[in-house]
C-alpha cells in the first residue's frame, strides 16, 4: 500500500519493476499444457466409453441368472444362459494360481532382495532372467503350457495345468512388486535385530516381511488381478470348450470368465452378445473390488509412516 | 604372570576358566602397558578393511570390564568402523574384514567358529539414529529374549526390568501395546538401550547414541549410562568431546591419516583415563583437537 | 537401585562359548528354500525354450526355414498348405506401427503432464485410473474394438472401401491405448528420476514450464523413455485377444492394408491353438515355429529395453 501511494504520488516506475507485471501469455505454453491434459483425456474417454458401454450393452442381462445359471447350448435358450461354470472355474484356477505363485513368488524375491550376494553371477543371472521373464508374451506361456505342463508332464487341459501357467506367468509381477516392498524397509530395522543377536532369517521373517506387508500385498493382488483377466494362454489350455458343469476338483476341466466372454463375443445371436456385455462387467466388477482392497491398504500403509 | 589366573570371573565354570587363562597369557603385555585391570575385549594391532582399502589401521586399546570407554576423534577417523568390529556388525557389509586380534575374554572373536550371532548377542548396540521396530513398545523388549532363545519365565517381569534398567518404565508402563513409534526420540533411544538390556549382554556399543537427540534427553541417556556401568561395559562413540569427558572413564582418540599414496587410513593416536586425555593430553594432535583447534 | 536388581537375576556370563549353541541347520535349510524359489523362473525360462526348441526342429524337417522366412502365404488349416510366416509378420508390424503411432503420444504427454505439470494431489488421483487401464483384461479391449470402435469408423469412414467387420485398424487403435499405461508409467519414472537440480537450474534461467519439460527433463530421460516405447512395442507385438478378436483370420497372402482383415503371429497361434490339430503333424508343430519367431523378437526387444534403463540408472542414480 504504502508502496502504491508513493508511485502515485511521484508518479514513476522504474522500468524492470513495470516488467515484472507485464504478463505474457505464453500461447505456446499453454497450447502444451493444453494438448498434455488432451492425452491423458482421450486415455481415460476410452476408459469411460468402454466401460459405459458395455454397462448399456449387457444391462439386460446383469440379474442374478448371470451367476446362477449355466451357459445353455440352445439357440432357443440363450436368453436362459448364464456364466456361472466361467464363475467357478475363474475362482478355482486363481485360488490354485494364489496357493502356487505367491508363497514362491516371495520366496524368490527374500531370496534376491535379503540373500543373494550380487557380486556372484548366478544370483545377477537369477534377476536377469527374472526381468526378461516378465517381458515374454503370455501366449508363449501357454506353449509352455501345452507342450509341457500338459503333454510332457501329463496334466493334461485340467484346472491344475491353467493353474500353474498361470502362476508362472504372474510369478515376475510377484517377485518385482515384493522386493520393492522389502526394499522400502530401512536398514535400521535390520540391524537394530542383527545387534540383539537375531539371525538372519529371524530379522527377515519377524521384522522385515511384517514391515514390507502392505506393499507385498499390494503387489500380491495385482499379480492375481492379471492372472483373472488373463485369457490367451488359456485358449492353448482347453478352456475355450463348452462347459456346462462347476469344476470338480483340480484335475477337472474347465472354464474361465474372459474365456468365456471370448467364445460369447465370436458367436452371433446377438443375446449372446448381450451376455459377453454382461460376463466383462461381471469381470470387471471383479478386478475392481481387487484393486480398490489394493488401494485402501496402500494408503493406509502410507499414513502408518 | 599367575596372577592372570584371578582375572577370571569367579562365576566362571572350571573348563573356561583354564582357557581364559591360557589366552590372556598371550595379551599381558598389552593390558600391562595400558595398566589394565579387567579388560573385558582387548583389541590388538586391529587393521579393519572394506575391500582393499583399509579404513582403520594398528589399533590396540583394552577395555575394561563395567567402564565407559570413549572413542572420539574427527569424522572420517573410522571410530563407527572400530566399534562396528566389536560385534562384528561388519560382517554385514560384503568386503569387509579385520586382521589383528579383537579378543573377548581373550577369545578371538575373528577365529574360525565363532558365531557373529552369538558374538552380537554377549556384545549389544545401539545407534546413532533410534531405531525401534515399528511393533509395540511390549514387542521390542520381548523381540531380542524370543529369538536368541533365552530362558524367561515371566516376559513381563523381563520387560518390566529391560524399561526400569532404562529409566523408560516409569513413562511407559501404561502404554506397553501401543507402537513404539509415537515416543519421543529420547525415549525411543532408551527403549533400544532397554531392548538391549533385555538380552542380557555383557557389553553395550554405543555409535554416537545422542547425536540425534535434544539437550534435556541427551542428558536422561548421559545419567543412565553412569547407571548401567554398575552391570555393563559400555563403549561409546561420540563426536561430542564434551560428552566424552562427561561419562567415559578411559578416553581413545582416533584421527585419520593420509599415507603416502593418498589413502586415508583411522589411526590411534592417544588412549588413556579421560581426565588425563582431557587435562594433560601426550600427544599434541589430541591436545589440538580437544581444543577446537581441528576437527 | 533398579539396575543392580536387574544385573543380580543376570545369569552368569559363559563367556568363552561363542560358537554356535545348537546348529542352525534350519537357518541353511531356510536359505537353500529360498533359492529353489528363486531359480523357478529360470525353469520357466528354460522350459519355455524345451518347449519351443523341438517342435519348431521339427517344423523345420518338413518345410525349409527358406520357404518359412520368405513365403508370401501362410495357410496350416487349408487343404492346401503353405507355410509362409510373410503374411503374419506384415500383419504383426502393421499393428505394432499404427498401435505405437497412438500410445507413444499419448504415453509421452500423460507422463510429461504427470511429471512435470499435475500437482500432487492431481497426480495421485490420476496414477490409479492409469493403473485401472492397464488392468483392464485385453479381451474386453478386443470385444470393445470389435463392437463399439469397428461400425463408428465404418459409419464415418470417408472413402469407398469401408473397413471389414475384423480389421487391423480397430484392433490397433485398442491396442495403442492399452498399451498408454505401459509407456506412460516407465517414461513418468524416467522423467521423475531426473535430478531436481536440473529442473531448478533451468528455471533459475527464467525457462517457462515447458521449456523445462521439452529441453531440459526430457531429454535427460531419453534413454529411459526409449525404454519405455520400446517396452509398449514388445507388449504390442505379443499381445493376442484384442488381434485374435477384432484383427482378422486371413493369413493365405501378405496385407500392408490395415482396414482389412489379417491375422498376425499371436492371432495365429491362438486360432490354430483352440482347434483340436492332430499331435505331431505339421500345421501343430507351426504353432510352435510361429511362437519361436514371436518369442525371438520380443526377447531381443526387452534386452534392448533393459539395457537402455540400465543406461539410464547408470547417469542418475
Amino acid at each position: 500500500m504504502a508502496i502504491d501511494t508513493s508511485r502515485a504520488e511521484t508518479g514513476y516506475v522504474h522500468p524492470s519493476a513495470a516488467a515484472l507485471k507485464r504478463r505474457r501469455i505464453r500461447l505456446g505454453d499453454t497450447l502444451f499444457r493444453l494438448a498434455l491434459q488432451f492425452c491423458l483425456f482421450v486415455a481415460f474417454a476410452f476408459l469411460a466409453s468402454l466401460i459405459i458401454y458395455v454397462l448399456i450393452a449387457g444391462w439386460n442381462r446383469l440379474d442374478l441368472r448371470l451367476v446362477t445359471n449355466m451357459p445353455s447350448g440352445l439357440a432357443s435358450r440363450a436368453d436362459e444362459s448364464g456364466l456361472q461354470s466361467a464363475l467357478t472355474g475363474t475362482l478355482w484356477v486363481i485360488t490354485l494360481t494364489a496357493l502356487m505363485c505367491l508363497p514362491t513368488g516371495i520366496a524368490a524375491a527374500i531370496y534376491l532382495e535379503e540373500y543373494a550376494d550380487n557380486t556372484r553371477w548366478y544370483n545377477r543371472f537369477l534377476e536377469l532372467n527374472i526381468q526378461n521373464l516378465a517381458g515374454v508374451p503370455s501366449i508363449v506361456f501357454g506353449i509352455l503350457g501345452l507342450g509341457i505342463i500338459a503333454r510332457v508332464f501329463g496334466l493334461g487341459f485340467t484346472i491344475i495345468t491353467a493353474a500353474i501357467v498361470l502362476s508362472l506367468l504372474v510369478l515376475p509381477v510377484v517377485i518385482i512388486a515384493t522386493r520393492e516392498a522389502l526394499r522400502a524397509v530401512p536398514p535400521s530395522i535390520r540391524l537394530g535385530s542383527y545387534a540383539l543377536g537375531a539371525t538372519k532369517w529371524q530379522t527377515v521373517r519377524r521384522q522385515v516381511l511384517p514391515a514390507a506387508t502392505s506393499g507385498t500385498a499390494t503387489g500380491a493382488i495385482l499379480a492375481l488381478s492379471r492372472a483373472i483377466g488373463e485369457a490367451a494362454p488359456l485358449i492353448l489350455l482347453g478352456a475355450v470348450t463348452f462347459v456346462r458343469f462347476n469344476p470338480e476338483g483340480i484335475s477337472s476341466r474347465y472354464t474361465v470368465l474372459p474365456i468365456a466372454i471370448f467364445n460369447l463375443i465370436k458367436s452371433p445371436q446377438a443375446e449372446l452378445q448381450e451376455l459377453a456385455s454382461a460376463g466383462i462387467v461381471l469381470l470387471l466388477i471383479i478386478l475392481l473390488l481387487m484393486n480398490s482392497i489394493a488401494i485402501v491398504i496402500r494408503n493406509r500403509a502410507g499414513k502408518i509412516r | 604372570m599367575s596372577e592372570t589366573t584371578t582375572i577370571a570371573p569367579p562365576d566362571l565354570d572350571r573348563r573356561s576358566g583354564v582357557k581364559i587363562t591360557a589366552r590372556q597369557e598371550q595379551s599381558t603385555p598389552a593390558s600391562d602397558r595400558n595398566g589394565g585391570v579387567d579388560p573385558i575385549i582387548e583389541l590388538q594391532d586391529v587393521d579393519i578393511y572394506y575391500g582393499s582399502y583399509r579404513a582403520v589401521r594398528g589399533v590396540s586399546i583394552p577395555i575394561e570390564r563395567r567402564e565407559i570407554t570413549a572413542m572420539i576423534g574427527p569424522s572420517g577417523c573410522g571410530k563407527s568402523t572400530l566399534l562396528r568390529s566389536l560385534n562384528r556388525m561388519n560382517d554385514l557389509i560384503i568386503g569387509a574384514r579385520v586382521t589383528g586380534r579383537i579378543t573377548f575374554h581373550g577369545q578371538d572373536l575373528y577365529e574360525a567358529g565363532v558365531d557373529p550371532i552369538e558374538v552380537r548377542r554377549r556384545i549389544g548396540m545401539v545407534f546413532q539414529q533410534p531405531n525401534p521396530f515399528p511393533k509395540s513398545i511390549y514387542d521390542n523388549i520381548s523381540y531380542g529374549p524370543k529369538v536368541t532363545g533365552m530362558k524367561v519365565s515371566n516376559m513381563d517381569d523381563l520387560v518390566e526390568e529391560a524399561l526400569t534398567g532404562a529409566a523408560l518404565w516409569g513413562e511407559v508402563k501404561d502404554k506397553l501395546k501401543t507402537s513404539a513409534l509415537a515416543l519421543s526420540g529420547g525415549q525411543q533411544q532408551r527403549l533400544c538401550i532397554a531392548r538391549t538390556i533385555a538380552v542380557k549382554p555383557e557389553v553395550i556399543l554405543m555409535d554416537e547414541p545422542c547425536s540425534a537427540l535434544d539437550p534435556i534427553a541427551t542428558a536422561k541417556i548421559e545419567d543412565l549410562m553412569a547407571q548401567l556401568t554398575k552391570q555393563y561395559t559400555i563403549v561409546i562413540v561420540t563426536h561430542n568431546m564434551q560428552q566424552a569427558a562427561r561419562v567415559s572413564d578411559k578416553t581413545a582418540f582416533l584421527t585419520a591419516e593420509v599415507d603416502k599414496d593418498g589413502q586415508r587410513h583411522g589411526v590411534l593416536i592417544e588412549f588413556d583415563d579421560t581426565n588425563k586425555i582431557f587435562s594433560a593430553p601426550s600427544n599434541e594432535l589430541t591436545e589440538a583437537y580437544i581444543s577446537g583447534r581441528f576437527g | 537401585m533398579s539396575v543392580t536388581e536387574l544385573g543380580s537375576r543376570a545369569p552368569a556370563p559363559q563367556p568363552m562359548r561363542l560358537g554356535r549353541r545348537g546348529n542352525r541347520a534350519g537357518e541353511r535349510g531356510v536359505e537353500v528354500l529360498l533359492f529353489i524359489a528363486a531359480t523357478v523362473g529360470v525353469l520357466t525360462t528354460v522350459g519355455i525354450i524345451i518347449a519351443l526348441v523341438f517342435p519348431t526342429i521339427d517344423f523345420f524337417g518338413d518345410v525349409s526355414i527358406v520357404e518359412f522366412l520368405t513365403g508370401d502365404s501362410w495357410t496350416p488349416l487349408f487343404a492346401d498348405k503353405e507355410y509362409g510366416v510373410l503374411p503374419l509378420l506384415v500383419a504383426t508390424l502393421v499393428v505394432t506401427a499404427i498401435a505405437t503411432l497412438i500410445a507413444v503420444p499419448l504415453g509421452l504427454g500423460a507422463a510429461i503432464y504427470l511429471a512435470e505439470y499435475a500437482r500432487p494431489k492431481v497426480r495421485s488421483a490420476l496414477k490409479p485410473m492409469l493403473e485401472v487401464l492397464a488392468g483392464i483384461p485385453t479381451v474386453v479391449y478386443g470385444f470393445f474394438a470389435l463392437v463399439a470402435i469397428g461400425p463408428l469408423i465404418r459409419d464415418y469412414w470417408p472413402g469407398g472401401d469401408k473397413p471389414s467387420f475384423q480389421n487391423l485398424l480397430i484392433a490397433s487403435i485398442a491396442m495403442g491405448i492399452m498399451i498408454v499405461p505401459t509407456v506412460a508409467s516407465l517414461a513418468e519414472d524416467a522423467m521423475t528420476a531426473v535430478p531436481r537440480s536440473l529442473r531448478q537450474g533451468a528455471f533459475a534461467l527464467a525457462s517457462s514450464r515447458m521449456q523445462v519439460a521439452t529441453r531440459v527433463v526430457f531429454p535427460a530421460a531419453l534413454s529411459g523413455i526409449v525404454a519405455a516405447i520400446v517396452l509398449g512395442i514388445s507388449r504390442a507385438i505379443g499381445e493376442t485377444m484384442i488381434v485374435t478378436i477384432a484383427g482378422g483370420l486371413i493369413s493365405d497372402r501378405v496385407l500392408f492394408n490395415p482396414i482389412e482383415g489379417s491375422a498376425t503371429m499371436t492371432a495365429f497361434i491362438a486360432s490354430a491353438g483352440q482347434g483340436d490339430l492332430p499331435l505331431g503333424t505339421v500345421e501343430y508343430k507351426s504353432i510352435f515355429a510361429v511362437g519361436a519367431l514371436l518369442f525371438i523378437i520380443t526377447f531381443a526387444l526387452n534386452i534392448v529395453s533393459f539395457r537402455l534403463v540400465r543406461r539410464f540408472r547408470e547417469v542418475y542414480e
